[in-house]
């Protein structure tokens, strides 16, 4: 296991009476990448902004390497790069003069600002419009140089939260190109996002967070052992089936729930369960399925069952 | 100070490159300056401007004639001659400030008038109620003609002598019993001598101008006067390219303001203080920027009104400082609305109209010399009416460096309160 680099204790945060993160804790590893998930107004943003040094915590601490991170000139904050939720450019700023700005906040200059400005760009393939206004850049464009703004000082943690809100599919897929490029170096990521299937893409380990509380902090994997079923087979049929034939599904070896779904059988199967196995019954008993399709149970799914809500709601 | 710099140079660009504010903070302060200097006396070369006055003469006597000549010749009227109905419908439009009515018969009853023996023939004066001070003035003007020509008439005129004979026949018959008509007759007897003897005088006498009549026992000479070199002059669009450029200054400082709270809503002020810096680094850069920004477009504002209207500044010294004071006062005026403005829309609109009213009691559109003394007394505790007294102090009024002393230290009061202000509200919302 990689060292420890970002160390959350019993982070705490209240708004008035509110309590909007709850004595939180959990690490991010050298080279990891950490889904910190959960509905809006779970707490993400409060714990991601004190993450940061953007707000101070009621209580709690957070170390980078075994220093404070803090709010104001804290040298930790030297070492995390942020990409906040909206798009932080100025638009009527050339994206290379967006970029040595954000570089020369963290003290680069020079030559030095320079070459960083070409790599970055060079990393979010932008290196043919950096002399072009954010404002004249399509949406994924402008995430893309979102990102690299936060990367210009090389942190060793870069903490994004929901970098892909309101972007297109083939955006997101460039994002995601370019995050996977950061990991493969090596680089240890906070990916906040309440779309579980971004964060199992890029994810090595999950924080589930609801009502400023974690629920969960497990690998994928551990996650998915907490669901009592671990896949799901879809069977539809030319009509509604009786339920005789639901109670035999029932009864068979690994299926942990049936639902009628009219003209198609939902079947949750544990852990050993055999959807082949099931399909062989069905014809067994006479039964011939128009289309079948089995799937992996979802973290959609895990976050049902640890709050009984939809990650959307 | 890597940090700092590169947060003001961005500020820089970004003004730089939008032409819309430029056009806004430049072009609309000199405009308006411009339109104002010139209703408050221009550059203070011309003589200033006449009064339109209908003159309608009812009366064709030689002493009608001699008023109507001498109201026209007076260089303050522009006399147009009308009937009456003329005269009251270019009154009531306000085409003319006012009308002049010498009625039928005038010449003769004021004669008889001037010696108490007759009733005081009317002049009718039509004004616009709107312009009550030219009133005033045209009366003046006129009093001053009808009095020279009557007097100069009675005592040299034929008018003048039939009059004198007719009342010395009557006061003959009445001076036996009523010892005050026999000294009137005597008066009136010494005027029949100098009457005969001012007409046996030969016509070249007249042409020198020898035959008077009442006059004005003073003149005077006008000096205006201002503390500097006696070559510095009132100048109207100092003044006003003062109040404008202080109206138009400070709404830049607004607009910095906004853009604040914009950054704080768009997630860009969390990106900067994501870096090592403090919320007061951010702050001070956005101030400085906003300074020079400010210092600079009072500049250009003022080099226009010195290249094209001819402003004078008294103390290059005293000017630069009023105006680096106004400009960190600018600053923190920005500052406070970002810090005490919730929304960018809300925050705009308060920020406006206050303002609006700051440069209104600051004396820009109107000197505060004209308001009532309680209000010049309120207006003290305006930062605006410090910096345009300073910028006043400084370029009509010809004042000297101390004479800056005052308006600097109020702006930077101002500034500092602002400022402490702004910096104790932004780390309350950091906390």
């Amino acid at each position: 296991m990689a060292s420890v680099l970002l160390k959350v204790q019993q982070l705490s945060k209240s708004y008035g009476e509110r309590r909007a993160v709850d004595q939180v804790s959990f690490q991010v590893h050298a080279g990891q990448t950490v889904g910190l998930i959960g509905p809006n107004g779970a707490g993400k943003s409060t714990t991601v902004s004190m993450i940061c040094g953007l707000l101070r915590a009621d209580a709690g601490s957070v170390e980078l390497d075994g220093v404070a991170v803090l709010p104001g000139q804290s040298d930790a904050k030297r070492r995390i790069g942020f990409v906040p939720q909206d798009l932080a450019l100025y638009e009527d700023l050339a994206a290379r003069e967006n970029l040595k700005l954000f570089g020369a906040l963290y003290g680069l200059k020079g030559a030095q600002l320079k070459a960083r400005c070409d790599q970055v760009l060079a990393l979010v393939k932008l290196a043919d419009r950096a002399a072009d206004k954010p404002s004249t850049f399509s949406g994924g464009m402008k995430r893309r140089l979102n990102i690299a703004a936060a990367l210009m000082h090389d942190p060793q943690l870069l903490v994004l939260d929901e970098p892909t809100v309101g972007v297109d599919p083939q955006s997101r897929n460039a994002i995601f190109d370019t995050l996977e490029q950061l990991k493969a170096q090596g680089r240890s990521l906070i990916y906040t996002s309440h779309y579980m299937e971004e964060v199992e893409r890029l994810a090595d380990h999950i924080v589930i967070i609801d009502h400023g509380k974690v629920l969960a902090d497990e690998s994928p994997a551990a996650l998915h052992l907490r669901l009592p079923a671990q896949a799901a087979l879809r069977v539809e049929l030319a009509a509604a089936p009786p339920e005789p034939l639901l109670a035999g599904i029932r009864g068979l070896h690994g299926v942990t729930a049936v639902h009628n779904g009219g003209a198609g059988i939902d079947i949750l199967l544990a852990d050993g369960g055999d959807a082949l196995a099931v399909m062989g019954w069905l014809e067994r008993q006479g039964c011939r399925p128009l289309h079948f399709a089995t799937a992996r149970t979802k973290l959609e799914d895990i976050f049902l069952n640890l709050t009984g809500r939809s990650l959307r709601d | 100070m890597t940090a700092l710099i590169a947060l003001i140079r961005k500020d820089l660009i970004l003004f730089l490159s939008d032409r819309r504010a430029l056009l806004i903070n430049l072009a609309l302060p000199i405009l308006l300056a411009t339109f104002f200097g010139y209703l408050f006396g221009g550059s203070g070369d011309s003589k200033g401007g006449t009064i339109d006055v209908a003159l309608v003469q009812q009366d064709a006597s030689e002493i009608g004639n001699k008023i109507a000549a001498g109201l026209k010749a007076e260089p303050s009227l522009q006399i147009s001659a009308m009937d009456l109905a003329q005269a009251q419908d270019a009154v009531r439009k306000g085409k003319r400030k006012a009308a002049i009515v010498i009625p039928a018969g005038f010449g003769a009853a004021a004669g008889a008038a001037l010696f108490g023996a007759g009733p005081q023939p009317e002049i009718g004066l039509l004004y616009d109620p709107s312009q009550p001070a030219v009133l005033a003035m045209v009366k003046g003007m006129m009093t001053q003609q009808v009095m020279q020509v009557v007097s100069a008439d009675m005592f040299n005129g034929q008018a003048g002598k039939d009059f004198t004979d007719q009342s010395l026949a009557q006061l003959e018959q009445q001076a036996a019993g009523d010892p005050e008509r026999a000294a009137l007759r005597d008066m009136l007897a010494g005027v029949k001598k100098y009457q005969d003897r001012e007409q046996a005088r030969p016509a070249a006498a007249d042409a020198q101008g020898a035959k008077g009549g009442l006059s004005m026992p003073f003149s005077t000479r006008d000096q205006a006067l201002t503390s500097g070199p006696a070559e510095m002059h009132y100048n109207g669009y100092a003044h006003a390219f003062a109040g404008m450029g202080v109206q138009f200054v400070l709404f830049m400082g607004v607009d910095m303001g906004i853009g604040v709270l914009l950054a704080r809503r768009s997630g860009i002020w969390n990106r900067l203080l994501a870096a090592p810096l403090t919320v007061t680094t951010v702050l001070l850069a956005r101030a400085l920027s906003a300074a020079i920004i400010a210092f600079c477009l009072l500049g250009v504002i003022f080099l226009f009104a010195i290249a094209v209207f001819g402003v004078q500044i008294a103390s290059l010294a005293g000017f630069v400082g009023v105006a680096l004071c106004f400009a960190l006062l600018t600053a923190s005026f920005g500052l406070l609305i970002a810090a005490f403005g919730k929304t960018p829309e809300a925050a705009r609109g308060i920020a406006v109209f206050a303002t609006l009213i700051m440069v209104m009691l600051g004396g820009a559109w109107v000197p505060s010399f004209m308001f009532p003394a309680w209000v010049q007394q309120v207006a003290l505790a305006v930062p605006t009416r410090w910096a345009i007294d300073g910028f006043d102090a400084m370029t009509w009024r010809g004042l000297g460096l101390a004479a800056a002393g005052p308006a600097m230290a109020a702006e930077l009061g101002f500034a500092l309160l602002f400022a402490l202000l702004a910096v104790w509200k932004f780390r309350r919302d950091q906390a």
